[in-house]
């Protein structure tokens, strides 16, 4: 620091401290809720310390057994969808775009620039844009109420295609000449020279399109009509259908706190590479 | 700008090239290109209410937008709503960065909660704050109550705004965060020195010498933020005001939705896409120019 400033150091950290406590404000709340019973979150206001009932709660959403909102699919189904589907799309989408920033890079091919700009045209294409056609597309292909249909029209990147591309840039020209010296075929030299470099570059994508997929919403509503489809995030939304008076609050924090589980581990734990990724694919 | 530097060492081969572009080419083709042309093409027919006849309709479908009230409305209520949402989500996390820069213990832990709602899925962020905002059970309801303003976001229609601006621009403070906090790392400790000799103030210095560093950044945040509130909160709208009271929270994105699917108009809500992608392919290009700057920066 520049100077001494005991007054504006407290004052950032109280600052600070408040800060934190309104962002984590409705994830305490939501944690608390899901430890009550409905008679207890029924009423205003609400309890602010944990209560009892935690156990019976997060049982009662995971094997999908109680009254009213759970008699649909366990969430534990829904879980394993969600888990399917992120793993798929991060997965598929950095699969494919090392194949095509390899391609783009190290070969020479006729309309090499125009599969390039074809693949960053993309990026102003979100589903958004394009939802009823995409979903018409999807249907011919017979792929509603699949996991393929859940994954495989999202794994095209163009961010990550350039993440790669940008990476593969800055390898020694002399590996490449080295290995052809040695006879390595490109596919040899891919596998055992540029996918052991682009660890670290793999490992921060993988961060950002698993928080991606498993947040997915607008897709999974359009390709999900059967319940045993649902992922987590999308099941969660049926729960607070009814009237505001009927929602079992506590079951659908529950659920809640299961929805952010996963991704909420991946970022705190993985957060070095989180913030990497986070950086990177926007360069 | 992004073909510049090429290798040098490259292989030959006449036919592996396409068989490694192919899976990603296929997805492209089918998912992105196709639909996007259909999109396109749709916007400029007319279908009878059965799907059984369709013709050609010219600019009629996007005239029927033009004359649409509740359309025009909707562009209005993106715009207050993406207004609201990148004015305060940059302005809260410009702050949240500064202090956190300033701070040296605790750094970690401050990091690590302000990062969370990035991993909150926009329906779950939605749901939480419908919550606390709930009619009957809601805690801030409930102190709004005890204040004497009576809170529902069921009826009100400013309510239901608040209500979604907060949830979006809550989710949005992570990002904004990282990208000020690493801005402000990156400004050289010298710099801030050199000003503080100078008799620079802490506040004055973060005027004349922090933020005009940090410019690139806030232009870039803004412009992601635009497009974060544009098309990315679809799942906070529907889960908290499904575009209520009356339409007064519909923004364009759940407009097409709605419209698409619920009411089955397809001209219309393919007029509506294709208003959209202009939309996106402005802000993709005003950011991409703007990269070009920073890179030059």
């Amino acid at each position: 620091m520049v100077e001494r400033h005991p007054v504006l150091d407290f004052f950032s950290h109280a600052l600070l401290v408040l800060g934190v406590l309104v962002i984590a404000l409705p994830i305490y709340l939501a944690l608390v809720g899901s430890t009550h019973s409905a008679q207890e979150m029924a009423q205003s206001p609400i309890p602010i310390w944990f209560g009892q009932d935690a156990f019976e709660n997060y049982r009662t959403i995971l094997l999908g057994e109680g009254p009213g909102v759970t008699s649909q699919v366990p969430v534990a189904r829904m879980m394993w969808v969600s888990l399917v589907t992120a793993l798929s799309i991060a997965f598929g989408k950095i699969v494919i775009s090392l194949l095509s920033a390899f391609a783009i890079v190290y070969f020479n091919f006729p309309f090499r620039k125009a599969v390039f700009w074809g693949i960053f045209i993309t990026l102003m294409l979100p589903v958004e844009v394009r939802i009823v056609p995409t979903y018409q597309v999807v249907a011919d292909f017979g792929m509603v109420n699949s996991f393929a249909g859940l994954t495989i029209p999202l794994i095209a990147s163009a961010t990550a295609t350039f993440l790669f591309r940008q990476f593969f840039l800055t390898v020694p020209d002399e590996l490449t000449e080295a290995a052809k010296m040695d006879g390595a075929s490109p596919m040899r030299f891919f596998w055992d020279v540029l996918l052991p470099l682009s660890r670290t570059s793999i490992a921060a994508l993988f961060v950002i399109q698993f928080i991606y997929g498993w947040n997915q919403y607008l897709w999974p509503l359009l390709m999900s009509t059967d319940e045993r489809m649902y992922p987590i995030v999308m099941g969660i939304r049926s729960m607070t259908a009814g009237a505001d008076s009927q929602v079992e609050w506590n079951l659908v924090m529950a659920t809640a706190m299961l929805a952010m589980l996963p991704p909420g581990l991946v970022v705190v734990l993985m957060q070095k590479w989180f913030v990497k990724g986070l950086v990177d694919t926007e360069k | 700008m992004m073909l510049s530097s090429d290798k040098k060492v490259i292989f030959r081969s006449n036919r592996l090239p396409w068989v490694l572009i192919a899976p990603q080419g296929f997805i492209i083709l089918a998912f992105f290109f196709w639909p996007a042309g259909q999109a396109l093409v749709q916007s400029f027919q007319q279908s009878d209410a059965f799907g059984m006849s369709v013709q050609w309709s010219g600019l009629d479908n996007f005239a029927a937008l033009w004359r649409d009230e509740t359309y025009l409305a909707s562009f209005k209520t993106t715009a207050l709503f993406s207004a609201c949402v990148a004015g305060l989500g940059i302005a809260i996390s410009l702050a949240l960065a500064f202090f956190a820069d300033r701070v040296v213990r605790g750094i970690w832990l401050y990091r690590s909660l302000l990062i969370l709602p990035y991993a909150v899925a926009p329906v779950v962020a939605g749901v939480l704050w419908l919550f606390l905002f709930s009619p009957s059970v809601g805690l801030v309801s409930h102190v709004l109550e005890r204040m004497g303003i009576s809170w529902n976001i069921l009826l009100n229609s400013s309510h239901a705004m608040t209500l979604i601006v907060i949830a979006s621009v809550w989710k949005q403070i992570s990002y904004n965060f990282l990208f000020f906090l690493a801005g402000f790392q990156s400004i050289p400790k010298s710099l801030t020195e050199a000003a503080a000799i100078d008799g620079a103030g802490v506040w004055q210095r973060f005027w004349t010498v922090q933020l005009p560093l940090l410019t690139p950044t806030l232009f870039f945040l803004l412009v992601v933020n635009t497009v974060y509130a544009f098309f990315e909160t679809f799942g906070i709208v529907d889960a908290t005001t499904k575009g209520g009271p009356g339409k007064d929270t519909a923004i364009l994105v759940y407009k097409v939705y709605f419209d698409g699917f619920k009411a089955m108009d397809l001209g219309g809500s393919a007029a509506q896409s294709v208003v959209l992608m202009a939309i996106v392919i402005g802000l993709t290009v005003l950011q991409f120019r703007y990269i070009e700057r920073k890179v030059h920066y």
